[in-house]
């Protein structure tokens, strides 16, 4: 019978690149950044790591397809190493794949890599690519991210009577909330606050998201060492940092092509969310979760995972979002590193850069101006794709 | 006898009024302010000739079965396809099956008569039962061209039959004559002229006297005898002379609609007749001449059906879906006139994958998606595996059309940073009614006439153009259901 993850694997140690447009730097150069930061937390050396997953999403701005790329740029004697893709769960999916590779016990300690070069493109926001393939490139609109989420805006408001002026002011929380959190970090892309009125007069991008609900776009690595809690515990004084769950959740056409799903939420997010629940032994996410890092690909994205993810009641997540509920020092702070809003979106790296994050105030390491306090889980959400056919991951992590 | 089962029309909604081209572009040719009267029909940027036929064939065929339709005529000088039959993708996208004769009609602005003439003559043989005949033109001129100025965009139609007629084919005659008035080479993109006045009065005063008397004398029925003379002349002052010069009423010439349209090439004529049987009686004796490289004349008697027939929008719906068109660098931008940077998104090589279209055509061409036998549920793009949780049928799937379905939208968006020549992009998804979902792009509208719930149809357009192959790609957009006057 199956256990699940659950206390089964430990992460060893992290690293992560500075985030931003590093026209100076390859994807090569934020691998070898963020792997040796993870190597260094680790206390272990190169040779000790017996497997790797490597996740980058895009291939024609970035390295490439395979594991090649990760293993010839850190020079890996001939281990196995496995390229993930999985649309913005990348990063989350390397993650699962190591930590799947030590729970069953075929390797000691292994690694998870994700990278992403988005700033080659020549232009923002990520690149046109032919994701769900040929004849969608033919037939389907020229959409981008921000139009296809924009659309869950549209549908969230119709569903819940809410007066566009009204969401776009708390959408407007939602980035403010991510840019004071990012402006206190030192390796986030943008760095400093915003107000909610320069959020709600800015351009628009896709109605009605204007050009603060959408997140940054850059470039960025980050990596975790993964190993068993008892060999975690021999090598290390501090934690553990165990991996309580890891779920993906992917679309099964229902939401984009049968007639039950609202628009007005994210359906992987719902279920990820409670088969993550159930796996880490969680019965009451809204009072026993510590601290958030969730998609916030854009605000809108955010505000409705509050609810997908039962954090907050099915309609109420802007009663929760003006009351400060998810602010640094409310109740569950959600993306006290800023978020994707203020770290971009590279998108192999994102999953592993919210794991970074929530590890880190696990193990108390950041100034007392960005720390959350007295953390026992803190959870990661991925959403690559679009809101009605999608790829979904959650992770919960803890002590 | 073979003769009209039913009829339509297309017109686009936007409208350029004359006078903001003259502003525009006056300048260069200050004498089109002779011809900077009334307003002109122009096809949307993501319309072409294809298009504008594809849709005065739906209208046509509104609430018409199409499973007898063993034929499809496409008459127009501005084909985009050379090699690739255009009346074929017409038929798939009218999703008409395979069993259909099907040819394109090119070549002078008469092939729109031309067509019905062979359509008519071709059901009257007994060897087809119903053709479908299409005519359109979008041509171009040159910017600030006394073309530019009179030049429409527009579609007609004619289900052609021998049952249930409403306008009896009487006969026809044809005069073809290498008089080059206007003209385009194979890589010409817009029209040439000869000299106004030798257009006027060696061509028209010649060739329309001419036509209509070996008519006259082929069917012994004298000029008046007939309720409406319906013919193409480009000129209002020829238009004139010509009618004092064949003695009509001037009350019995129908209305040119070059202050609503514009001279829309191969399917004046065909659009002239289609508003004139809007308004025609039974018993009415119907004369339409077409004009260019020649003349086709036609005679046709309007049948006591005519009052049950007309279901669609026709000339005079769709004239009154009208938005003006006020910027004359978006008009010039739509028809591909002026380059623009649509940023670097717009470059995206899209290769577009002939064996892929052939497997999808129903799909891709007729917005044709499946049901489940099982559990009813229409689905888009059609599917093996059904997508309804509680049923899961593998391969219980039957052809399901989309395209002739209302729908309300579900979620929309206007997109500033999709490429686009018409920005915002618009799109979201849409709910068919009877179920089934997509998404897809809005056309023929503003973000503003967006709402959630909102009821839309669906229209067969251009979704791109590959500019590196010259490949015009068609698809399906929903176009939101506005009240018109």
């Amino acid at each position: 019978m199956a256990t699940g993850i659950r206390d089964k694997v430990a992460i060893l140690g992290m690293g992560c690149s500075k985030f931003g447009e590093r026209w100076e730097s390859s994807a090569e150069d934020l691998i070898i950044e963020s792997f040796q930061e993870a190597l260094a937390d680790a206390g272990i050396e190169k040779k000790e790591i017996q497997a790797a997953w490597f996740g980058t999403h895009i291939d024609e701005v970035n390295v490439g397809k395979s594991g090649v790329p990760l293993s010839t740029t850190l020079k890996f004697p001939f281990i196995p190493v496995t390229r993930t893709e999985n649309f913005c769960a990348t990063g989350t999916e390397a993650f699962r794949g190591a930590c799947y590779a030590v729970a069953a016990g075929v390797y000691d300690i292994c690694l998870a890599l994700g990278v992403e070069k988005l700033k080659d493109t020549g232009y923002g926001g990520l690149p046109a690519t032919a994701a769900f393939g040929q004849m969608q490139a033919m037939i389907g609109p020229n959409a981008t991210a921000p139009g296809l989420f924009a659309q869950l805006a549209t549908g969230y408001f119709a569903k819940y009577g809410v007066d566009p002026a009204l969401g776009k002011k708390a959408l407007a929380h939602i980035s403010a909330k991510s840019h004071a959190n990012g402006a206190l970090n030192p390796k986030a892309h943008l760095r400093r606050p915003v107000s909610e009125e320069q959020i709600i007069h800015a351009p628009m991008i896709a109605y009605p998201l204007g050009l603060f609900d959408c997140c940054g776009v850059s470039d960025g690595a980050a990596a975790a060492i993964v190993t068993t809690p008892e060999i975690a515990r021999s090598l290390k004084k501090q934690g553990p940092v165990l991996v309580k769950a890891l779920a993906i959740c992917v679309s099964s056409g229902e939401e984009a092509m049968f007639n039950n799903w609202d628009g007005a939420h994210l359906e992987t997010t719902v279920r990820a969310g409670q088969m993550a629940f159930k796996e880490a032994g969680i019965k009451n996410p809204r009072e026993e979760i510590s601290m958030m890092e969730v998609h916030d690909c854009f605000s809108i994205t955010e505000l409705t995972v509050y609810e997908d993810l039962q954090i907050s009641p099915r309609g109420k997540a802007i009663d929760d979002t003006m009351d400060g509920f998810f602010d640094l020092k409310g109740k569950i702070p959600c993306q006290p590193d800023g978020g994707l809003k203020c770290f971009g979106h590279p998108i192999g790296a994102s999953g592993l850069r919210m794991l970074y994050e929530m590890y880190s105030q696990l193990l108390e390491r950041w100034p007392e101006e960005r720390r959350v306090k007295n953390p026992r889980f803190g959870l990661t959400h991925n959403l690559g794709g679009i809101p009605s056919t999608n790829v979904c991951s959650v992770a919960v992590i803890g002590r | 006898m073979a003769g009209i089962v039913s009829f339509g029309a297309y017109v686009p909604r936007y409208r350029l009024k004359r006078m903001t081209i003259f502003q525009a572009m006056g300048w260069i040719n200050p004498t089109t302010i002779m011809l900077a009267q009334g307003e002109k029909a122009v096809a949307n940027s993501d319309e072409d000739s294809l298009t504008l036929a594809a849709a005065a064939g739906i209208d046509c065929l509104a609430g018409m079965d199409r499973s007898a339709i063993d034929g499809l005529f496409f008459a127009s000088t501005t084909m985009p396809y050379l090699e690739r039959q255009n009346a074929g993708i017409i038929a798939q996208a009218l999703n008409l099956g395979e069993n259909v004769r099907s040819a394109d009609f090119s070549g002078a602005l008469k092939a729109g008569t031309s067509a019905l003439i062979s359509a008519l003559e071709g059901v009257g043989s007994g060897n087809v039962k119903q053709i479908l005949v299409l005519a359109s033109d979008s041509r171009l001129g040159r910017m600030g061209s006394p073309q530019e100025m009179i030049f429409g965009d527009a579609g007609a139609a004619f289900l052609i039959g021998d049952k249930e007629v409403i306008a009896e084919f009487k006969g026809s005659y044809s005069l073809t004559c290498d008089f080059v008035d206007h003209y385009r080479g194979s890589k010409t993109t817009f029209d040439r002229q000869w000299e106004d006045r030798w257009i006027r009065d060696l061509g028209f005063d010649e060739f329309v006297p001419k036509v209509i008397a070996g008519l006259l004398t082929r069917y012994q029925v004298k000029l008046n005898d007939f309720s409406k003379i319906i013919f193409q002349c480009s000129y209002d002052s020829e238009r004139k002379n010509l009618v004092k010069m064949l003695k009509v009423d001037p009350a019995k010439v129908q209305d040119p609609l070059h202050g609503s349209i514009g001279e829309t090439g191969t399917a004046h004529a065909p659009l002239m007749l289609a508003k004139a049987l809007e308004e025609a009686n039974p018993g009415d004796k119907l004369l339409v001449v077409s004009f260019g490289s020649g003349c086709d004349a036609l005679y046709f008697e309007v049948t006591d059906r005519i009052a049950q027939k007309n279901r669609g929008m026709g000339v005079q719906g769709y004239l009154a879906n009208r938005a003006e068109l006020t910027s004359y660098p978006k008009y010039a931008v739509f028809r591909g006139m002026l380059p623009v940077d649509i940023g670097l998104r717009g470059e995206a090589d899209l290769l577009t994958r002939w064996s892929l279209v052939w497997r999808k055509r129903k799909a891709v061409l007729g917005l044709v998606g499946s049901r489940c036998k099982r559990c009813g549920s229409p689905q888009f793009p059609p599917q093996r595996v059904c997508v309804n949780p509680d049923c899961g049928a593998i391969d219980k799937m039957e052809d399901y059309t989309f395209a002739d379905k209302k729908g309300r939208i579900l979620s929309y968006t206007g997109d500033m940073l999709a490429a686009s020549y018409d920005p915002p992009e618009l799109y979201g998804n849409v709910e068919f009614a009877g179920g089934g979902r997509y998404m897809c792009n809005f056309t023929d509208c503003t973000l503003d006439d967006l709402k959630v719930g909102a009821p839309v149809t669906f229209s067969f357009r251009r979704k791109y153009y590959d500019e590196k192959r010259d490949i015009h790609g068609y698809f399906w957009k929903a176009v939101p259901q506005k009240e018109v006057a």
